[in-house]
């Protein structure tokens, strides 16, 4: 053993300072999680704190912010798998149909730029776009209708959100679709055209089978990734006056946590969430792996 | 290969009956527009006086074309500042994230080490299961990296994806030739410097990329782990000025009078510094585009 270790001692030496980022940056804050089960009084430091059981979990639980937080982040998570999951493939599918190539590449190029700004900036052109002052009210108003609060109606607020997500992203989410569907066998086509496949029996037959198992590992993937509802946009977005329909377990674990610095139920309410995204993305994994040929590690 | 199929596929395809090649070009041209334009909107805004902004909201190019925003921001030491340290974070960040990543994925690419698969899935667990945002803080706290540049740096040094992507394009290379450099004599490090190193620079570009646009992009560990504003990077500047004027420190402008009179409102302002602080993206989007595309690419035959 320890031949074999002095043998490989360079690739060793070479996988050290990534072995010990890990444990000092991903390992040691695994053991701050007793945080959740104590009542953390800073000058006391974490170990002399006293222990209180499930205290924080209990308090989350039965607080009437667990019913408001768990639906805001299920009903927008699951609205932009529903609304936005879809249009990457359907946005790939007519790329793949156009044949001026200069054209191609403008859509691209014009489509996937917004996925390489900060919500910072996207959220920026967002407010310039919808605020109350903004280009499309004073469309409406020029049509005669009413403005719309998309910044301070919750309801509304909540669907702006989903659709400017999508509008950001759904140009690069189409990428890897792209990339599978120019794998697909041209010979494939012939034949079916030979055999009197109209276009629709073309796609349906060929192209969707073609790229059915990027389909499941994306699909598998963004439901594993349910718990985290966007905080990155949320954050720039919302105001108090739309909590009641943008609060998600994120944003409110960054309040009470670090503005609040109620750091015992923050990282109970954090641990909660993050157990849920290990649960959801090893059996994610075990699904991709039976239907599939490929894993998600 | 790829382009060969590609060619083939775009003769048995081409068989859209005309009003379906017309409602497709006319879709794409629609979602590309719903994309441009608001981006466009907002850099003619930069370049207009505040009256003419306030007159024609739907604009596309400047009205009164005027640079007074810029000058202004040009001339604002905060926003200079961040500038300053959003560079700075991303030069620096980008580096140890290489050092780290490649030094890493080189290790994990050599399979047949004892503890192999114990390293393995000493990477892969962080990637699974996260302690959360609290614990991470008081982490840095104890270690008094709470408003030190190091907090922007040191979360995320190594992504797991990268690491993997990494990984994979070192197995890609023949093992072959770094044994015939070994019977030759060298040594492991001429090895990877000479030959390995040199070999992924496609693959090392890409991952530097996607970690330099991370960084520039990041306002999370600013907000989240900067509390003194003297500190903070762009975009975190950017967000409280988007959310309230007040961050950048109006007086002795004459913003907020009569819009009718003065050149600058914070509509031009805002925008000014939306367009500054994309400036650097479109510089590099060339590079980006072809990379990032490259890297997913890469990522996706096989995780």
């Amino acid at each position: 053993m320890l031949k074999a270790i002095t043998r490989h001692k360079f690739i060793y030496f070479m996988i050290l300072p990534t072995f010990i980022y890990f444990l000092v940056f991903s390992y040691v804050p695994m053991v701050g999680i007793v945080i959740a089960f104590k009542d953390i009084q800073l000058f006391k430091g974490i170990w002399a704190s006293p222990w209180v059981g499930l205290e924080h979990f209990r308090t989350f639980f039965g607080s009437i912010q667990f019913d408001r937080l768990m639906g805001n982040t299920l009903t927008i998570s699951l609205s932009r798998i529903v609304f936005g999951f879809p249009i990457p493939i359907l946005f790939a599918l007519l790329l793949n149909e156009v044949r001026v190539g200069a054209f191609k590449k403008a859509v691209q190029t014009i489509t996937y730029f917004p996925h390489f700004l900060s919500w910072v900036i996207f959220g920026g052109i967002i407010y310039n776009l919808l605020g109350p002052n903004g280009a499309l009210n004073l469309i409406l108003n020029l049509l005669g209708m009413e403005k719309i609060d998309f910044m301070t109606n919750p309801p509304i607020f909540r669907g702006m959100l989903i659709v400017t997500g999508i509008l950001k992203e759904f140009g690069w989410g189409a990428i890897i679709y792209l990339a599978a569907l120019s794998g697909i066998d041209g010979t494939l086509y012939e034949a079916a055209r030979i055999d009197g496949a109209g276009k629709l029996r073309q796609i349906w037959h060929i192209t969707l089978p073609g790229i059915r198992s990027t389909i499941v590992l994306m699909f598998v993937l963004s439901l594993a990734g349910i718990m985290d509802a966007g905080m990155e946009q949320i954050l720039i977005l919302a105001n108090p006056l739309v909590y009641s329909t943008s609060d998600i377990i994120d944003t409110y674990v960054y309040r009470i946590g670090l503005q609040e610095s109620n750091f015992g139920l923050a990282t109970a309410v954090g641990l909660f969430k993050g157990v849920i995204g290990t649960v959801l993305i090893v059996l994610g994994n075990m699904i991709v792996r039976r239907t599939g040929e490929r894993s998600i590690w | 290969m790829v382009a060969k199929s590609m060619e083939k596929r775009s003769r048995s395809l081409d068989n859209n009956p005309l009003w379906a090649k017309t409602l497709i070009y006319l879709i794409l041209t629609a979602l590309s527009l719903i994309t441009l334009l608001p981006m466009v909107n907002v850099i003619a805004f930069s370049f207009s006086e505040a009256r003419a902004i306030y007159d024609n909201p739907l604009m596309l190019l400047p009205h009164d074309f005027t640079t007074a925003a810029y000058t202004y921001i040009f001339s604002t030491p905060a926003l200079l500042k961040a500038f300053g340290i959003t560079v700075y974070v991303t030069l620096a960040g980008t580096l140890l994230n290489l050092l780290f990543t490649v030094t890493g994925a080189y290790g994990l690419s050599k399979t047949h080490i004892p503890g192999h698969r114990f390293l393995l899935w000493w990477t892969i667990i962080p990637m699974l299961f996260g302690a959360g945002l609290i614990p991470f803080y008081l982490l840095l706290k104890e270690l008094h990296l709470i408003n030190s540049l190091w907090a922007m740096i040191l979360p995320g040094l190594v992504a797991p994806f990268n690491l993997i992507l990494m990984r994979n394009f070192f197995w890609s290379i023949p093992d072959e030739l770094e044994e015939c450099v070994k019977i030759d004599g060298a040594t492991e490090w001429t090895a990877l410097t000479r030959i390995i190193l040199p070999l992924s620079k496609p693959a090392i570009a890409t991952i530097a990329l996607f970690y330099a646009v991370g960084h520039w992009n990041d306002y999370f560990n600013g907000l989240f782990f900067l509390t003194d504003n003297g500190k903070w990077p762009l975009q975190v500047l950017l967000r409280s000025i988007i959310i309230d004027m007040s961050a950048l420190n109006m007086r002795g402008t004459n913003l907020g009078q009569d819009v009718t009179k003065v050149v600058l409102t914070p509509e031009n302002i805002k925008s000014a510094t939306i367009v500054f602080s994309v400036v650097p993206i479109l510089v590099v989007y060339p590079f980006l585009q072809r990379y990032f595309v490259k890297g997913i690419m890469m990522g996706a035959v096989k995780g």
